[in-house]
């Protein structure tokens, strides 16, 4: 490829790895991106940012020549993607959002694949794998099968597969979802060494703190270019916007739906014993100062975040009042303890998954779950929903042995799966009358129960339509729907956020909150950093055990260091865990 | 690690390289397919043991042969002639009879399917039989719900009747010619014999067509397509790195399939195990042809798997002449079987087991083959590019 006009493209437009020019892609009807026009840098990390749906893997696609734009141009690396496809397939390294690796052959037979297809040969090129796989930590798990490694070592290995035979633009379509804190920050330090090499590195994320990281951003909603620059840029127009109300407590709940419905208020979260708000624009802090007075806690300034902008782009945050939780009566139970565990241990042959977990849960308590990939997570939440008997030890939910009693336990409890599971192939209403009937309710009851989830849930004009055709954030909305339809005093949520948009996780929490006030004892597993910070007590799990079970707050202080005076849930995470596996390796 | 930042010529050089057709590139591709078919006991289950069990059932479980077919005789006459005429029924091999004297017994037994037909010595049987001039009558009664059977029971009992009359009139000249019938090419008639040879065909379907389908979809569906699509790796290498392997085991299969059929069913085989081969490997240009046609149009393994089953399967399976002859199909069903590749391999096949190397039936079948194959492929070829736009 010796033409010059590519060169000269190349020169024009100097240190611009990617180039895009008023951009149009659609699918039938549906316009994915619309009019894109940006640059992305060698050198450089840029944050491809948005809500789900907003175009990012459109894009990503484009980039890496698998996808033709409709109308306008893009270049990378100086070739044009459609003219010059071959070119642009050597010049770009690309990670799918899916794992795109084969899971039957083990890490070194990928590598060995992917070196080879791009011209490169393992047994010449030895150096360049001992610092791949060095670089990846992968070093001692060469042999073993891609399905096998845990979720954050298979984005390693795919990394280390696109990083083959060094590209020059390397494309990461989220490679941080479903990645644990520990894991996220690896992938983190390795991206950005190549940077510092001159390499273009594109990240897409809908986590905003991600995106925080980044040099520098392209914001997409709905197929367009919100913003294009540094998140700093952005964030700084926020300025002066973010409080927080400090050490609210037990009431926390109750502030923040009380804030959110005040008309200044544009967006609120829970950090941990306190509540985080963000004001609209040109809006006074009065009436949130008597919201803080009315409960005597302080209102502090705090430095404004990425998301707080975002959210403030896409309009604010939803309201704080949950119509569901209106409507339901308080959870009356016999006992304080909803769910409760002791010596909770399950095996898999020679593997112990969960080892000796044991916890208390009160009733109306939201209780989180954490870990890192593989850390017995899951495992642990199943035998808690009776979806796998215990090896040893014992589970009860609202006073029923879950090993004796599992029917009377299940029909006390609600679960909402990670995918959701509905019925693609049932309508919404289908969906709403199967789980009313698999929680046996009849008649009248079973009528008034589907048309009240309707009417709270605003599905009424969806009834016919099928799942898989909704917005995600419908389609947790009847999912949750459908978990709560025999109103259960327990709820378990297993990573019911996973790839969602921050809007449609605030909403989504809106209910939780609700349904918690209400008495309604949650259940949670998730690797939202932020979502943890919703729940009353956390328990860490690492390696099978459980490691920490306490307030969020306490967690987060239980890390602070002097360099570090205020950490972060993830810096509480990455510590806790760091620190069982060391107290592990001394041990043995 | 170290990355170089950009250096254009360098590159160049990879983009010249990424046009041309590589052979590294593609043996790292057969080299992971390998890998991939001997690790999933899935493929080796379709490849090696769904051939013995379906060679098995058609070699036993499977037969074409009326023997022993169930009927009835009612014997409503006492007569002495009616007697004999029962006598050379229940001599025969290939009915099994029943002897009743009432035709209500046996018409019961008619419809729930314990027999496959009756016959009636009727009452008056002997009196006929008396008058001279008058033909003794002998109802059959056959179940035509299953007509092929039905048809045999009719026709044996003719003759059963026919040359029963001829015994009796030992005085008069034998008016018919005697036929003395030789089956060629499968002496004793075995059905057998002619069904192992084609089974392998169906065998060489199910890995060429179904197998291969449901790898490539296999790849869509679990997005390592889209990741090997990033890499300079070509569309044609791909997928030839695809088919290789499952060729490779097709013919293993063949090899495998061919060995039973003579060591442990007896088929013999009379032609050569060159023509064999190349018979079979033309057959799997097709084959796989149509497999990766499915394929590129359905990115699914179960929309695969059922393509592959209506449109490989099932025709190689009752319209290549396999198991229902082909001439005795309607018109435009026979018209149809010339789409058929599965056909031309069972002709070829049935011919190379059991007559020999005969070049003028193998040429034009391995044209037929050839061509319908390149069909497959060009279709292929235009359906597949390489992107994930649809």
């Amino acid at each position: 490829m010796h033409a010059s006009p590519i060169m000269a493209t190349a020169s024009q437009n100097g240190n611009a790895a990617v180039v895009i020019e008023e951009l149009d892609k659609h699918f039938g009807n549906v316009q994915a991106l619309q009019g894109l026009s940006a640059s992305i840098h060698y050198g450089r990390l840029t944050g491809l940012v948005g809500p789900d749906g907003a175009g990012k893997t459109t894009l990503m696609r484009i980039l890496t020549g698998l996808l033709e734009p409709n109308a306008g141009r893009v270049t990378l690396a100086g070739y044009d993607v459609v003219r010059d496809n071959d070119a642009i397939h050597v010049a770009s390294g690309y990670m799918p959002q899916r794992f795109g690796l084969y899971e039957d052959l083990s890490v070194m037979e990928n590598m060995r694949l992917y070196a080879r297809l791009r011209g490169m040969d393992a047994d010449r090129n030895t150096e360049l794998f001992s610092e791949l796989l060095d670089f990846t930590r992968l070093g001692p798990f060469t042999e073993r099968l891609a399905g096998k490694l845990s979720g954050g070592m298979k984005q390693k290995l795919g990394l280390a597969c696109a990083l083959m035979a060094r590209p020059k633009v390397l494309l990461l379509d989220e490679p941080g979802v479903g990645v644990d804190p520990v894991s996220r920050q690896d992938l983190w330090r390795m991206v950005q060494a190549l940077t510092g090499e001159g390499m273009a590195v594109v990240w897409s994320t809908a986590y905003l703190d991600e995106a925080e990281r980044c040099e520098s951003v392209l914001l997409l909603n709905q197929g367009q270019l919100l913003f294009d620059g540094p998140p700093q840029t952005l964030t700084t127009q926020l300025e002066g916007r973010s409080f927080r109300l400090q050490n609210v407590g037990a009431e926390r709940r109750a502030v923040l739906t009380k804030a959110l419905d005040l008309d200044s208020v544009s967006d609120g979260v829970i950090q941990g014993a306190g509540v985080r708000v963000v004001l609209r624009a040109g809006a006074e802090t009065e009436q949130i100062q008597i919201l803080a007075d009315q409960v005597q806690v302080a209102l502090t300034p705090v430095p404004a975040r990425f998301e707080d902008a975002f959210i403030d782009l896409l309009g604010g945050g939803p309201g704080g009042t949950s119509a569901l939780a209106e409507r339901l009566p308080p959870v009356e139970l016999g006992s304080d303890i909803a769910v409760s565990c002791r010596n909770l241990t399950k095996r898999f042959g020679d593997f112990t998954a969960t080892d000796n977990v044991s916890f208390e849960v009160q009733k109306g308590e939201i209780f989180g779950l954490l870990g890192p990939n593989g850390a017995g997570k899951s495992t642990t939440f199943k035998m808690l929903c009776g979806l796998l008997k215990p090896t040893y030890g014992e589970a009860q939910v609202v006073g029923y042995d879950l090993r004796r009693a599992t029917g009377a336990a299940k029909s006390r409890l609600g679960y909402m799966a990670q995918k959701f599971s509905l019925y693609g192939l049932l309508s919404v209403r289908q969906n709403l009358e199967f789980s009313a009937g698999v929680y046996e309710l009849e008649g009248q009851t079973r009528r008034e129960r589907i048309e009240e989830m309707i009417d709270t849930f605003d599905l009424s004009n969806w009834l016919s339509a099928a799942p898989d055709s909704l917005p995600l954030g419908l389609k947790q909305r009847l999912a949750l729907a459908c978990a709560l339809m025999h109103r259960p005093p327990v709820l378990f949520l297993d990573e019911p956020t996973s790839g969602v948009d921050p809007i449609t996780r605030r909403e989504f929490w809106t209910h939780i909150n609700g349904l918690a006030r209400k008495g309604v004892t949650i259940m949670v597993t998730t690797h939202f950093m932020d979502e943890a910070e919703y729940c009353d007590r956390v328990a860490m799990l690492s390696r099978a055990r459980l490691i920490a079970l306490d307030t969020p707050d306490a967690l987060k202080q239980g890390a602070a260091t002097t360099e570090k005076p205020d950490p972060t849930m993830e810096d509480a995470f990455i510590h806790l865990v760091e620190s069982a596996e060391q107290n592990e390796e001394v041990n043995t | 690690m170290t990355v170089t930042p950009p250096r254009t010529n360098e590159t160049s050089g990879q983009v010249a390289d990424a046009r041309r057709f590589d052979l590294r590139r593609l043996r790292a591709l057969v080299y992971k397919e390998s890998l991939q078919a001997l690790r999933d006991p899935s493929t080796l289950l379709i490849a090696f043991v769904l051939p013995v069990v379906l060679l098995f059932l058609f070699a036993y479980a499977v037969s074409l042969d009326a023997k022993h077919v169930r009927v009835g005789v009612v014997l409503e006459s006492e007569g002495a002639s009616a007697q004999t005429l029962a006598a050379a029924f229940s001599a025969t091999d290939y009915l099994d009879a029943r002897f009743v004297h009432d035709r209500r017994e046996v018409a019961d037994m008619l419809v729930s399917g314990e027999l496959r037909g009756y016959v009636v010595i009727p009452q008056d049987f002997e009196q006929r039989m008396a008058l001279r001039g008058s033909e003794p009558l002998v109802q059959i009664i056959t179940d035509g719900s299953y007509p092929n059977t039905a048809n045999y029971v009719e026709n044996y009992s003719r003759g059963i009747v026919q040359s029963w009359r001829t015994g009796l009139d030992v005085g008069a000249p034998p008016l018919t010619i005697m036929l003395e019938p030789r089956y060629w090419f499968n002496a004793e008639l075995e059905s057998r014999r002619a069904l192992v040879p084609g089974a392998i065909a169906i065998v060489m379907t199910i890995i060429g067509t179904m197998l291969t389908a449901l790898v490539v979809a296999r790849e869509w569906e679990r997005g390592t397509m889209e990741a090997v699509l990033s890499t300079p790796a070509s569309v044609t290498e791909i997928l030839i790195g695809k088919l290789l392997p499952y060729f490779v085991l097709g013919m293993l299969a063949t090899l495998g399939a061919a060995a039973l059929a003579v060591y442990v069913f007896d088929v013999p085989l009379r032609g050569s195990l060159a023509a064999l081969m190349l018979l079979s490997a033309t057959f799997m240009v097709p084959a796989l042809g149509q497999g990766l046609l499915i394929s590129s149009l359905a990115r699914n393994q179960f929309l695969a798997a059922q393509i592959a089953l209506f449109s490989g399967f099932l025709p190689a399976f009752m319209l290549s002449g396999f198991l229902f002859e082909i001439n005795a199909m309607p018109a435009p069903i026979r018209a149809l079987t010339w789409l058929i590749p599965a056909r031309y391999f069972v002709e070829s096949l049935k011919t190379v087991f059991l007559a020999g190397d005969i070049w003028a039936v193998f040429m034009l079948n391995l044209l037929a083959m050839a061509a319908i194959g390149a069909l497959f492929f060009v279709l292929a070829k235009r359906v597949t590019r390489k992107n994930l736009e649809n």
